[in-house]
């Protein structure tokens, strides 16, 4: 395109008058600058001379108090202890490693930690102070505060440092804390500047990790004068910060306690639960750990011995760790038939130690069968073959559906790591995940809580307060903040029919007290403390039809791994309940012989709120608990700092 | 005029292109350069590998890529200035998918060994396109509110893609580099005038806004904003930069304390010294001389720039260089109106001084274009 000449003269004329009115503009912005910055240079220089001279004034944090930890009475969990640490700041000290030398005729230092010291002084900004020694005795301390003047660089300081007094008894719900790591750090959008300071600590996993904002607290400052070589000469002035959030558990300490002895060095879950308020008064996975070797540090050695053991100790098993139900899913789909109108209480099945579908044959554990079976006893002794009658009729979506009604297949809001969500499976469900349709076979398999389902100890403890109260029960963690009581969540009725939940539990007391019952050697004499109960044993493995023929091979002679897992859930009183229990024991056999006696223990000790008398127990069985009894190690409340833990 | 009626024959060919550059603005640029480099070499503590010497590779690098773009006529720039924008304003889309996550904002891909900033190279690319489009624009349609919409539309779409990132520094000097371009093409001043006067507007509303559902900005937006306010109401967090680096500022005097003699810079106490708080260092070490020095260079180049410029008779290239000076001089200004306490800190590198590669090589780049509109200049 052409334009005539006389245009581009014109615009010509029109850019190069904007071009100088641009120019000018930006001219005098530049004067704005070289003016302001005058005025900060010259006229202000000896104000902002003093900020940075000879008497710097320098601001640092003061870590705040971290939020302590108590059980339900008050009694602490999680504090925090003094600890002596010496620091060198790389600049000061001019060549670290010789300092480092004169410092270790002064206190026991190793070659390794000074090696490790002088590694980490030379990636660190020189001006940081690193940690030398952490926990160091008070005569070494105090050895090293007097020799200062020849130890550039080196600083003592104090600090408090976690400590966990029970142990290992709560390794899993409050979790542990550790320094700072670059990955914590690139999680955070905004980090508290706080979580800068070398060492600072963080809650890493459980309570500690998932209330960290509460129990962190906010920095205070103070500010101190430096001189030019940046050696504080003295404080001016302190400002200190807000500690964190005292935090209440609804744990019971004892009987945390007593649970965690009560598993032994068992790969196994155990959750005590309130079933008026959802309390969770125990939560334990055994075997633990202890969250204080993690607080100082934990030596790889160490580690690997918690990584290798096959019981997996760091995991928490209660709300981590998903078992297929076994036989203690029975009541849900006895509810499920009931109230679907499919089931009629008064009917009786037979059992004939199986049920065959199609070319396939559904074996029930008993070989040769129950015989009639009512509902009751079908809890009682819980024939397998009646629920697969029954599931057939009510189908597995009713099923899923009732297990969900009961806090099954769904994720509690608790302040845990990685609290599991389980699998209350469906047709959708399977055809989505799995691929394939859904088949008759897999709800025959549902109904007995073998197959799809899966659940955690966490979330039978809540399936059994719910049985007993036929309440919405929630669980419930964390029972008051900072003297604040945190709200019991609402447990609306779940609309079930009481009779059908009464022959639920009257199926439940069949199964202790009957003495066809598979906890039958798990009762209770004790009129007052009668407990209901449903064991439940879950494969691991299939048994084929070859095995089945020459007799099923018994747990003990399988290797640990193969073995099944023994369940048992109950609550008691049975006739106005009080408390719920869950006991999963991983590869611990059956139900009956390895969950049900731990099961009917830890009941028995929450409900008498102590160790329970031995009149509880059967004649035949006293002298056998007393001895157990006495063989368990417990913390001894009268005897407070001799506790195993203090280390 | 458009490049179709250049007299060819009296634009310099070949090597001898090189007596044609614009010499004083090289030597500028080199100048500044040199400062960087000593300033990197004094926030190192005297080690110059640490990022003195990279930056050298990056400078050369970037000189060379500038002669190679002022070699070629700059008709065909012209002609690459749609092309330039598409693929910036793709690279720009792309980085919303793939970019790497670097402090908290999504801002460079990778391509290969190179880190791309596209919403850098979307810079120039705008300054290209808005030149190229006033230079095919009648001059008497330039203010019709059509052929205004058009240019506007051409800032805002990268504008709200870098503002996604979120880059709110680096947003503004967009929407500023094509305001100036338009400006310069002589965009009615009501049109600014309006704009001048919304922004204002809009500043009330983010202030309103703040607290109740319909928030404009961010928490940590605010924030910034609250510490450029006061910077002592929050000394240790947000306010920590900006208190230290007028502690330095304030602290170099007349002449400052020394090559290497900084004791901010040298305890520590700056954050980011090698990248947007440089500027501190200098003028902490060699005071209210060395800080004016810099700042005098940085005028000159835009000085000539503009002087360059008036001497441009073809609408594209004249555009082009007030664009680039104008980008250019958004650098130094807004870097030094953050770290003086004039703006709140936004994240703004200072030009050919703060350590960093892509911003670098890409306003070389963009010098070279100058360049190339000076050297095939029609005579």
């Amino acid at each position: 395109m052409r334009r005539n000449p006389r245009d581009n003269e014109e615009s010509a004329r029109t850019v190069s008058r904007r071009g100088l009115l641009l120019g000018t503009l930006q001219g005098v912005f530049v004067g704005v600058l070289a003016f302001r910055m005058r005025y900060m240079q010259v006229d202000q220089a000896d104000e902002f001379r003093t900020l940075a001279e000879e008497n710097r004034i320098n601001i640092r944090l003061v870590p705040p108090v971290r939020g302590l930890i108590y059980d339900r009475e008050g009694r602490l969990v999680a504090g925090n202890e003094q600890n002596y640490r010496i620091v060198i700041t790389r600049e000061d000290a001019g060549d670290v490693e010789m300092v480092l030398r004169r410092l270790a005729t002064l206190m026991p230092l190793d070659e390794d930690e000074i090696a490790a010291t002088v590694a980490e002084a030379a990636r660190r900004s020189p001006n940081l102070p690193i940690t030398v020694a952490d926990r160091v005795a008070w005569e070494d301390f105090a050895r090293v505060a007097v020799n200062a003047p020849a130890l550039p660089g080196v600083t003592t300081e104090m600090g408090l440092s976690r400590i966990y007094p029970m142990g290992p008894d709560f390794a899993h719900v409050v979790g542990y804390v550790g320094p700072v790591s670059d990955y914590d750090l690139s999680k955070i959008e905004e980090p508290d500047p706080v979580l800068r300071i070398p060492r600072f600590q963080i809650g890493k996993v459980g309570i500690e990790a998932r209330m960290e904002d509460l129990l962190r607290g906010k920095a205070g400052t103070r500010r101190i004068e430096v001189n030019s070589s940046g050696r504080i000469m003295r404080e001016l002035d302190r400002q200190e910060g807000d500690p964190g959030a005292t935090v209440q558990l609804t744990i019971d300490l004892q009987l945390q306690n007593y649970v965690q002895a009560r598993l032994g060095t068992e790969s196994a879950a155990a959750v005590v639960m309130d079933v008026a308020t959802g309390d969770l008064l125990a939560v334990v996975s055994s075997p633990s750990f202890d969250p204080n070797k993690f607080v100082r540090g934990i030596s790889t050695a160490d580690y690997a011995v918690l990584t290798e053991d096959d019981h997996r100790p760091l995991a928490d098993k209660t709300v981590q760790g998903l078992y297929p139900p076994g036989s203690t899913f029975k009541m849900v789909t006895a509810l499920a038939a009931l109230e679907a109108g499919l089931l009629d209480p008064e009917e009786r099945i037979w059992c004939g130690g199986f049920t065959e579908l199609g070319d396939r044959r559904f074996h029930c554990w008993k070989p040769g069968g129950h015989g009639r079976m009512g509902l009751i006893d079908s809890i009682g002794q819980s024939c397998d073959v009646y629920y697969y009658e029954i599931a057939q009729r009510v189908g597995i979506e009713r099923i899923s559906e009732m297990g969900r009604r009961l806090g099954l297949g769904m994720r509690h809001d608790l302040p845990m790591s990685a609290v599991a969500e389980g699998l209350m499976p469906t047709k959708d469900w399977k055809l989505d995940r799995r691929g394939s349709e859904w088949l008759i076979g897999d709800t025959l398999n549902a109904a007995i809580g073998q197959g799809f389902v899966l659940t955690s100890p966490m979330q039978l403890a809540v399936m059994s307060a719910r049985l007993a109260t036929g309440r919405a029960v929630a669980p419930r963690l964390v029972k008051s903040l900072d003297g604040i009581e945190t709200p019991i969540p609402p447990a609306p009725a779940l609309g079930l029919d009481p009779r059908h939940l009464d022959l639920v539990r009257r199926g439940m007391l069949a199964g202790v007290m009957d003495r066809d019952g598979t906890a039958w050697s798990s009762r209770v004499v004790e009129e007052t403390l009668r407990v209901a109960g449903k064991t439940g044993t879950s494969q691991v493995r299939n048994i084929t039809a070859a095995e089945r023929e020459r007799g099923v091979t018994a747990n003990e002679d399988l290797p640990w791994e193969r073995r099944d897992h023994a369940l048992y859930v109950c609550f008691g009183p049975w006739d106005a309940p009080r408390i719920a229990v869950s006991i999963v024991v991983e590869h611990g056999g059956g139900g009956s012989l390895a969950a049900a006696p731990i099961g009917r223990d830890v009941i028995l000790y929450a409900l008498s709120g102590g160790m329970p008398p031995l009149s509880a127990y059967p004649d035949s069985q006293r002298n056998r608990i007393d001895s157990e009894r006495r063989a368990l190690e417990l913390f001894d409340p009268d005897a407070p700092g001799t506790g195993r833990s203090r280390a | 005029m458009s490049y179709l009626e250049y007299n060819v024959k009296t634009v310099p060919s070949g090597l001898r292109k090189v007596l044609f550059l614009n010499w004083p603005v090289v030597l500028l640029l080199s100048a500044c350069a040199a400062v960087g480099f000593l300033m990197l070499t004094s926030v190192a503590g005297g080690r110059t590998e640490l990022w003195a010497e990279p930056q050298m590779k990056r400078f050369a690098a970037g000189m060379a890529a500038m002669f190679v773009v002022a070699m070629v006529p700059i008709w065909f720039w012209r002609n690459l200035s749609a092309l330039a924008y598409a693929v910036s304003l793709m690279l720009l889309v792309a980085v919303e998918f793939f970019g790497a996550i670097g402090m908290g904002a999504q801002r460079w891909i990778d391509i290969g060994p190179l880190r791309l900033q596209p919403s850098e190279l979307m810079k120039v690319a705008l300054v290209m396109l808005l030149a190229a489009y006033y230079d095919w624009l009648d001059i008497r349609k330039v203010s019709r509110p059509l052929w205004v919409a058009i240019p506007a539309l051409l800032i805002l779409v990268p504008t709200f893609l870098v503002l996604k990132q979120p880059d709110l520094g680096t947003a503004i000097l967009i929407v500023a580099g094509g305001g100036i371009v338009m400006f310069a093409a002589g965009v009615s001043l009501w049109y600014f005038g309006t704009i001048l006067a919304a922004g204002a507007g809009l500043i009330v509303a983010v202030f309103q806004s703040r607290g109740t559902d319909w928030q404009l900005l961010a928490d940590y937006q605010y924030r910034r904003i609250d510490t450029f306010l006061d910077p002592s109401s929050d000394p240790l967090g947000a306010g920590y930069n900006i208190t230290q680096a007028q502690i330095a500022l304030g602290s170099g005097g007349w002449t400052g304390k020394g090559f290497m003699q900084g004791t901010q810079s040298r305890l520590n106490f700056l954050p980011e010294k090698h990248t947007d708080f440089i500027f501190t260092t200098l003028a902490e070490e060699f005071g209210f001389l060395g800080g004016v020095s810099l700042l005098s260079l940085y005028a000159l180049i835009v000085g000539f720039c503009v002087v360059a410029a008036l001497g441009m008779r073809d609408r594209f290239s004249a555009l082009l260089t007030y664009g680039i000076a104008g980008n250019f001089f958004l650098y130094f200004a807004v870097n030094m109106s953050m770290v003086m306490g004039l703006m709140p800190v936004v994240g703004v590198p200072l030009p050919l001084v703060s350590y960093g590669g892509t911003a670098m090589m890409i306003l070389l780049l963009s010098f070279g274009l100058m360049q190339s509109a000076h050297v095939h200049r029609p005579r």
